[in-house]
């Protein structure tokens, strides 16, 4: 760590700015995957195979795809506590509604994403007009939903939805060279990765950062706070259908299918480098996040791991990590700077600028500087950086 | 009574909250008095009474300890996972004879202690998130005693079981030493040294830190009583069952509970203001509302819904006055002494509905 902050920045070299990066907060998600992927390639080298590593990217789907939804609810500042509850309410409305009946197939699926939206909807509103903590709401949405769908079907949950609507989350593109098969959840999670990226690029995306770094200032630059969290929330809520759908084909219908996928999700976001409290994350780095957590019990599955013990290597690595992340962060106020400032939420700032890296101390201490380079929403967001506030705010966040 | 008072405005302020809670617990009790009355059965009942009291003792416990946390701006997510533990343990090393009854204790609080301290330790020291540090904990404590225990284990001695069985006319003895527990985390609070720094930490970590408070000690205290209020708790459990068990905590759910009653107590979810007797308030709210809804036998799972919305609807009431009553301190005529050691930490309450 220490060897490589001291590496000299001066020239252009793009190799040292990418250890750098690869080693910060953002990028240590990325290194970590890739560890576990060569270790539980190392067990079991048949891991590497394009089939089952394709099988891999299919377990994980659903997974990304709510640490996604939930990156967005992270960044703006709040918590979702009830997409787990809300997995398993989409999941047993499909097999209850469908049936066997697959012409049914279109419009249940309609009907899931308004009831997604409106729930997230109402979290969103609850939120930001009652002014509840977001950790409340989110937590009366999990029971009141879980309660609801059990109560609905008896505590039982039974039948299958039609095969063909199974078929999204089982299915695949069959016949296919080197990968054999192309499974439909990896095509949506891809598609819902690429419209994540293209969102948080997007003048609207970036609303939703300033608004978690700091709603106040982002108010008085002219947001809608209630729109952006709202918004944030029926993205999450989307997100969590969209798992749903997968998982009714992968796992079937049954009440405990999403239980704890909301501590999965934001297990997955913080791994990603996402500060809680919001303001900062990658959203790539959230849904790597969901990978690396797979690949770790994958890898611990390989490696003969008795699974009780699983909870607690899981529970000791979500520790280093963000220990790791949060050391990381205050060793940059305090002027070592590991990496250059592009730590925060901006996913295209250069990761190679040599002047970035050449930030002196005391612009790193005040993170206004490097942030005024930010284009677009987020600076106009900001208009003059209250100095005490300002401070004390950056403070906190890299801290956690 | 309740809390620490910056200034002499603030403690009317900080027993209004209570009040607040008071009134909101009459309006349970009186709706659901009523309720339970038309399924022709008497509220106010002994058994009744002794019913809701028995409730509360529990989730009490660890609601104490939750809120000393809360008050830091942290959260402990490993209460249930600790309950279990200490259930477990205290079971096991009374193994069925009285005169272990002393060191079972002794042991049991030290384990939990330590893992307090644990816990303490990595969100000070090592800056992780309250959320995830003690979720990491407590998923390897869940870990071991998935390991370790296969089911129930140990025996308490029939001493130790009385704890839970008797009681005082119709109050339990559980509830008498959880309340005294209470009252003590109350005196800690309002006549610490720790206490009064446990408020100006939540408040604002970055003032108390200028100031020249050290930071770190009352977080970590806050999670040992914490941890230890949630030992008492399996503890408590465990002369109920007669023996430990690994799932006991978890079944309960009480670290979202206890984090909802202590919101529903009045305490904000960022720190630094609160009081130990709102949370018991929410406490008593909860213990009433499943009284009521066991005696007109709900279904179970309608139970959570009423549960849920109930929650958000009380938090509701009781942020939108508080917000209202918050705002002029900032305006042009606002006083700014009264916040006492958060200001920053209010501009984080205007900020963001969920901990930092």
């Amino acid at each position: 760590m220490t060897t490589v902050s001291q590496a000299p920045p001066t020239t252009g070299d793009r190799l040292a700015a990418f250890a750098r990066n690869l080693i910060s907060p953002r990028g240590a998600v990325f290194l970590l995957l890739v560890v576990l992927l060569i270790a539980i390639t190392v067990y079991n080298p048949s891991f590497a195979e394009p089939s089952q590593f394709i099988r891999f990217v299919q377990r994980v789907a659903p997974i990304a795809i709510v640490a996604i939804g939930q990156y967005f609810v992270i960044v703006g500042g709040e918590f979702d506590l009830s997409m787990g509850s809300l997995v398993t309410a989409q999941v047993v409305i499909a097999g209850n509604l469908i049936g066997q009946d697959d012409a049914k197939s279109i419009p249940v699926l309609l009907l899931m994403l308004v009831f997604g939206a409106f729930i997230g909807l109402i979290n969103g509103l609850i939120v930001t007009f009652l002014k509840v903590p977001s950790f409340i709401v989110t937590l009366g949405m999990m029971l009141a939903l879980l309660g609801g769908v059990l109560y609905w079907t008896g505590g039982a949950a039974t039948g299958n939805p039609a095969d063909s609507f199974r078929e999204i989350g089982r299915g695949g593109i069959r016949d296919l060279p080197i990968i054999e098969i192309l499974p439909w959840s990896v095509v949506v999670l891809v598609v819902v990765l690429v419209l994540a990226i293209w969102f948080s690029r997007r003048p609207f995306g970036r609303m939703i950062v300033a608004v978690g770094d700091n709603a106040t200032t982002a108010a008085y630059g002219g947001a809608r706070i209630w729109w952006v969290k709202s918004s944030a929330f029926i993205i999450s809520s989307l997100s969590a259908t969209v798992a749903g759908v997968l998982l009714v084909g992968y796992a079937g219908v049954h009440p405990s299918v999403g239980r704890g996928y909301e501590f999965i999700a934001i297990t997955a976001v913080v791994l990603g480098g996402v500060v809680l409290g919001g303001g900062r994350g990658w959203v790539v780095a959230a849904a790597a996040g969901a990978f690396a957590l797979e690949a770790l019990f994958t890898l611990l599955n390989f490696a003969g791991v008795p699974s009780t013990y699983r909870d607690a290597v899981q529970g000791a690595i979500i520790i280093l990590a963000v220990a790791y992340a949060a050391t990381t962060f205050r060793a940059r106020r305090k002027g070592h700077a590991l990496e250059a400032p592009a730590t925060h939420a901006s996913p295209d700032a250069p990761p190679t600028s040599p002047e970035a890296s050449q930030t002196s101390p005391e612009a790193n201490q005040t993170s206004p500087a490097p942030r005024a380079k930010e284009p677009d929403a987020t600076a106009s967001a900001r208009p003059a950086p209250i100095p005490s506030t300002q401070r004390a705010d950056n403070e906190t966040k890299g801290g956690l | 009574m309740s809390t620490v008072a910056p200034a002499r405005r603030a403690r009317r302020r900080q027993l209004d909250s209570s009040v607040i809670v008071g009134i909101a617990l009459v309006a349970v009790i009186v709706v659901g008095a009523i309720l339970v009355s038309t399924v022709g059965r008497n509220f106010f009942s002994p058994g009744n009474i002794r019913d809701i009291l028995t409730g509360m003792s529990v989730l009490g416990f660890v609601a104490i300890g939750q809120t000393l946390v809360v008050l830091c701006a942290s959260l402990d997510l490993s209460v249930p996972y600790v309950i279990s533990l200490a259930s477990l343990i205290g079971a096991d090393l009374m193994a069925g004879n009285p005169a272990n009854i002393p060191f079972a204790v002794l042991v049991v609080l030290v384990v939990a202690g330590a893992i307090g301290l644990a816990n303490g330790l990595i969100v000070t020291k090592l800056k992780v998130n309250g959320f995830i540090a003690t979720l990491g904990t407590g998923l390897i404590i869940k870990g071991y005693l998935d390991t370790n225990y296969k089911g129930t284990s140990g025996e308490v001695p029939y001493e130790f079981q009385l704890i839970g069985a008797t009681g005082i006319g119709p109050v339990p003895v559980s509830t008498i030493i959880m309340l005294a527990v209470a009252l003590l985390a109350a005196f800690f609070l309002a006549r610490t040294r720790t206490g009064h720094h446990m408020f100006a930490v939540g408040g604002s970590d970055q003032v108390s830190r200028l100031s020249g408070l050290r930071t770190a000690r009352p977080v970590i205290i806050a999670h040992v009583l914490c941890s230890i209020s949630a030992a008492l708790a399996g503890l408590l459990l465990a002369s109920r069952l007669g023996v430990g068990s690994p799932t006991v905590g978890t079944q309960g759910g009480y670290d979202l509970l206890s984090i909802a009653a202590v919101v529903l107590g009045g305490t904000l979810l960022m720190g630094g203001r609160g009081s130990i007797w709102g949370t018991i308030g929410g406490v008593a709210i909860f213990a009433v509302m499943d009284s009521v809804m066991s005696v007109m036998q709900v279904n179970p799972f309608l139970k959570d819904v009423v549960r849920g919305v109930v929650i958000v609807a009380a938090v509701a009431i009781y942020t939108s006055r508080t917000v209202e009553r918050r705002r002029p301190r900032f305006g042009p005529g606002g006083s700014v002494s009264e916040a006492g050691s958060k200001p920053i930490g209010d501009l984080a309450a205007t900020k963001e509905g969920a901990v930092r």
